[in-house]
């Protein structure tokens, strides 16, 4: 835990009695919200709580209703468009924000660029932007391309560029969504370093025990209103969790239900080779939960592609329910009653800019001809169902679904991914960013389709989440399979050891077999 | 908090149509007002139908336009397609009447002839496009400039003219009525029908608009992102063909000079009825109104003696850029009052 912020400082930024409205919605009511410097600020609360709407007011990507905001101890009206980056106050989005086809060094400096007269002075920016990466101790090369870096060095890039804007307040929302274990650690390390030297952190987690390990501070939100700022030392993750659902939580996790041993397979997946993995075989049974384990980058996404068929494998062979099957793209996929959830709901999930109903019913169109024709009454009726069964809270189901909480975004698609009603579901990070009790709810959502006799992969950076929900759990390392548990086997610091590379199970014949 | 989906999306829905299909529908009826109280021959009954006439061929192409823009592509062969198709008819048709003299099956010949070009050039932008994976713009540049030349090469730079026998065989298409409308306008008005009930009331319509707005999010949800694309492009190819087929017998000659703009005058109409050129929206009934728009202005500067008919392109233009403007202004004005 950072050093306590002394209490005496006064705060760097502070909202008073903040309220916004999108239209006539009310999405906050008169919050009240400070952050010292060398302070690591939490803001928690359920999706669609109005934590991102706080921030964006914070950082002048939106203005408030009413209310004001005092920054450096006068009142001020932020800029909007991030101009607020060069007052000091700069904010890392959830989706990282960085044109793919530069280098580091030009996104650090993007919009910023050293020039003598009408020419960059490329080496200069390359220069700085490796100190400022050296001091971040990340290996970085300056001069790679974005798109070639993985989640965490973009973030990284994002955390250096912030650093070179000289920020005093970083606000970041969701910061550790996209991160592993090991990953959010070298973070948090970035973090302490950063509030070490002064600056301000606020940052948006649905991870309850990351926010008791970072933060200082933590303010509550529930429904667009402030429930609470208190001190980490005060709360427990239990604590946090009920003041954020208003309502006791328990039993996040559901009971294991092991399928039976004579259960049908329902695919069996035996040498999968494709871009970025190789010998991969496993088998998954009806009723069964199998859960994915591994660093980011360690080819479980591309386990799950090439089986679906959105990348070509170059071996292998994959049977579904004793039939062999070569997909080519989803369609084929999906109407052997195989879908796969992506985890990338903005870039591949979701349309954002149109509604709820067409985005459910994208996937599953067909159900809703009638004579050839889109039957809306039908389509009407299915986000009535889905709302319903997945809790979906949207004010305004109109709006564009890249105006909703990231958590009810990720409910949507949840929602769409089950439309196809598959027999065999392969969930890529289905808690991405969704809060405790929504995540209660996947959980319970998740279990009662395996008991209902689907098979079900689940992939998860998270290791409790793999740990509670799965009866079988591999774990992948560098686009291969490192190890294989099942049972009591399956504990963290077990899947920490195959997935850091520290054991060895390749030549385990379960695996082979 | 949480709405029931049903019961909000009503009155949001209802309204925010009603704004976006007024634009260019407002627009059309103040150049109509216009034109009528420059010179009331405006709304003389041979006036009207002569301008619906002529919004028939650009119509008509910018129906199919309408589909490709949406699904985020472009086809610039569009003109000089209906010129090679044109010009290709008249030569099927001549050698069919040297063989067998001048029937009604001379006709029918040639649009048969003008129907498999049409589905055929469009199925070569669509593959190129999506198999070859070259982008839109460049595919469609390269088949504009090989039809534009084949045309030329074909008339040997001058101009192909219909046999006469034929040519009275097939004029009433162009100049006859049913119900005191133009056929061609029949054909327009069946074409727009079509293209609306496609786009709106069809899985092929809602999968094009959800191409447009993001390829990646449509091919993990189960789209044929290659196939429905080529269907667009073959969608356009076939209005290429229809718009060719009631052109021909307008004058009963192709020549290099045949269509020459036409995909940017189809382009124009597009946008002016609010679908986004980026794709991802689409709207066949601004379409027409675009067409309906662009036609106008035309006849109006021919009617009026104020502005010089040369200058019909700028005051297109201009029309075009304001449209647009029109319509991005109103949107940010809608969103701030929103806030
Ligand atoms: N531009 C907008 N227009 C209309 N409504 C909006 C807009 N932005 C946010 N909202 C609504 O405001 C509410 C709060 O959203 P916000 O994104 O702040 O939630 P959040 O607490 O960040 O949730 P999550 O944990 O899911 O990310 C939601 O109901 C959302 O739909
Ligand atoms: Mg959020």
């Amino acid at each position: 835990m950072s050093e306590r912020a002394d209490l005496a400082v006064p705060p760097i930024l502070s909202a008073h009695r903040i309220s916004k409205s999108f239209g006539d919605i009310p999405v906050l009511f008169s919050i009240d919200f400070d952050i010292r410097p060398g302070e690591v600020h939490a803001i928690i609360g359920e999706n669609g709580a109005g934590k991102s709407t706080l921030i964006k007011i914070l950082s002048g990507l939106e203005q408030p209703t009413s209310g004001t905001i005092t920054y450096q101890d006068k009142t001020v009206v932020l800029p909007p468009n991030g101009e607020a980056a060069a007052l000091g106050i700069v904010v890392i989005h959830q989706e990282l924000l960085l044109a793919e086809h530069l280098t580091v060094a030009d996104s650090i400096f993007l919009g910023r660029e050293l020039k003598s007269g009408f020419f960059l002075r490329l080496g200069e920016m390359r220069d700085q932007a490796r100190a400022i990466l050296d001091t971040l101790h990340v290996r970085i090369d300056p001069e790679a391309r974005i798109n070639t870096l993985s989640v965490a060095d973009k973030q990284m890039v994002e955390i250096a560029k912030a650093i070179s804007q000289d920020a005093k307040v970083i606000i970041m929302d969701e910061p550790t969504a996209v991160l592993s274990v090991a990953e959010t650690t070298t973070f948090f390390e970035q973090i302490k370093r950063l509030t070490a030297q002064g600056v301000a952190i606020v940052f948006i987690s649905h991870k309850l025990d990351e926010i008791m390990e970072l933060a200082d501070r933590v303010t509550v939100l529930r429904d667009g209103q402030l429930i609470a700022t208190l001190g980490t030392e005060n709360l427990t993750p239990d604590s946090i969790a009920q003041m954020m659902v208003g309502r006791e939580l328990s039993n996040l996790y559901p009971p294991k239900h092991e399928p039976d041993v004579d259960a049908e397979i329902m695919l069996s997946v035996r040498d999968l080779a494709a871009p970025g993995i190789s010998g991969i075989s496993f088998d998954l049974r009806r009723g069964e939960i199998l859960g994915f384990a591994g660093l980011i980058g360690s080819g479980r996404t591309a386990v799950a592609e090439a089986i679906v068929g959105l990348t070509r494998k170059s071996g292998g062979s994959i049977t579904l329910r004793g039939n062999a099957v070569e997909f080519t793209d989803v369609s084929q996929s999906v109407a052997a009653g195989l879908a796969y959830m992506t985890k990338d709901r903005k870039g591949r999930g979701l349309l954002l800019n149109v509604g709820l109903q067409p985005n459910l019913t994208l996937m599953t169109l067909r159900k809703h001809l009638r004579r050839g024709f889109l039957d809306g009454k039908s389509e009407e009726q299915a986000l009535e169902r889905a709302v319903r069964r997945f809790d979906i809270r949207a004010r305004d189901p109109s709006v564009p679904v890249g105006k909703l909480s990231g958590g009810n975004q990720q409910k949507l698609m949840l929602g769409k991914t089950m439309e196809s009603e598959p027999d065999i579901v392969i969930m890529d990070e289905p808690t991405r960013g969704i809060d405790v009790g929504t995540k209660q709810q996947i959980y319970h959502i998740i279990a009662a389709l395996a008991a209902e006799g689907k098979a079900i992969i689940v992939i998860s950076s998270e290791m409790q989440e793999v740990i509670g929900l799965s009866h079988k759990v591999l774990v992948m390392r560098n686009g291969r399979l490192a190890g294989q548990l099942e049972g009591a086997e399956i504990v963290e610091a077990e899947i920490m050891r195959y997935a850091a590379g520290i054991k060895q199970g390749g030549n385990d014949e379960r695996i082979s077999a | 908090m949480s709405v029931s989906a049903h019961e909000a999306a009503k009155p949001g829905k209802g309204f925010r149509l009603d704004l976006k299909t007024a634009g260019p529908l407002l627009a059309l009826i103040l150049l109509v007002v216009l034109g009528y109280s420059l010179n009331p021959a405006f709304l003389n009954e041979g006036n009207v139908t002569n301008i619906l006439t002529r919004s028939a061929f650009i119509g008509i192409i910018a129906v199919g336009a309408t589909f490709v823009i949406t699904a985020g592509g472009i086809d610039l062969s569009v003109g000089s397609m209906a010129a090679f198709i044109a010009g290709v008819m008249i030569i099927i048709m001549n050698w069919a009447v040297g063989a067998m003299g001048a029937s009604i099956w001379t006709v029918l010949l040639g649009v048969g002839c003008s129907l498999i070009l049409g589905i055929g050039a469009g199925f070569i932008n669509g593959f190129l496009t999506t198999k070859a994976k070259i982008e839109a713009f460049i595919v469609t540049l390269g088949t504009m400039g090989i039809y534009r030349s084949l045309v030329t090469y074909f008339a040997d730079g001058g101009t192909l003219s219909l046999n006469n026998g034929a040519r009275e065989i097939y004029r009433p298409v162009y100049y006859d009525s049913f119900l005191r409308i133009p056929y061609p306008v029949w054909v327009f008005i069946t074409v727009a029908i079509i293209g609306w009930v496609l786009m709106n009331r069809t899985a092929f319509g809602r999968y094009c608009m959800a191409i447009g707005s993001n390829e990646q999010v449509a091919r993990y949800s189960a789209i044929k992102v290659d196939r429905v694309r080529t269907a667009t492009y073959i969608l356009q190819g076939l209005c290429v063909s229809l718009a060719t087929i009631i052109y021909v017998p307008r004058l009963g000659s192709a020549s290099s000079a045949t269509g020459v703009l036409w995909e940017l005058e189809a382009i124009a109409a597009v946008i002016i009825g609010g679908t986004m050129l980026k794709g991802g929206f689409g709207r066949i009934g601004g379409t027409v109104i675009g067409a309906l728009i662009l036609t106008s202005i035309g006849n109006i500067l021919n009617l009026t003696e104020i502005i010089s008919n040369y200058l019909n392109g700028a005051v297109q233009g201009v029309i075009i850029v304001a449209a647009v403007y029109l319509q991005r202004g109103s949107l940010s004005a809608r969103r701030k009052k929103a806030e």
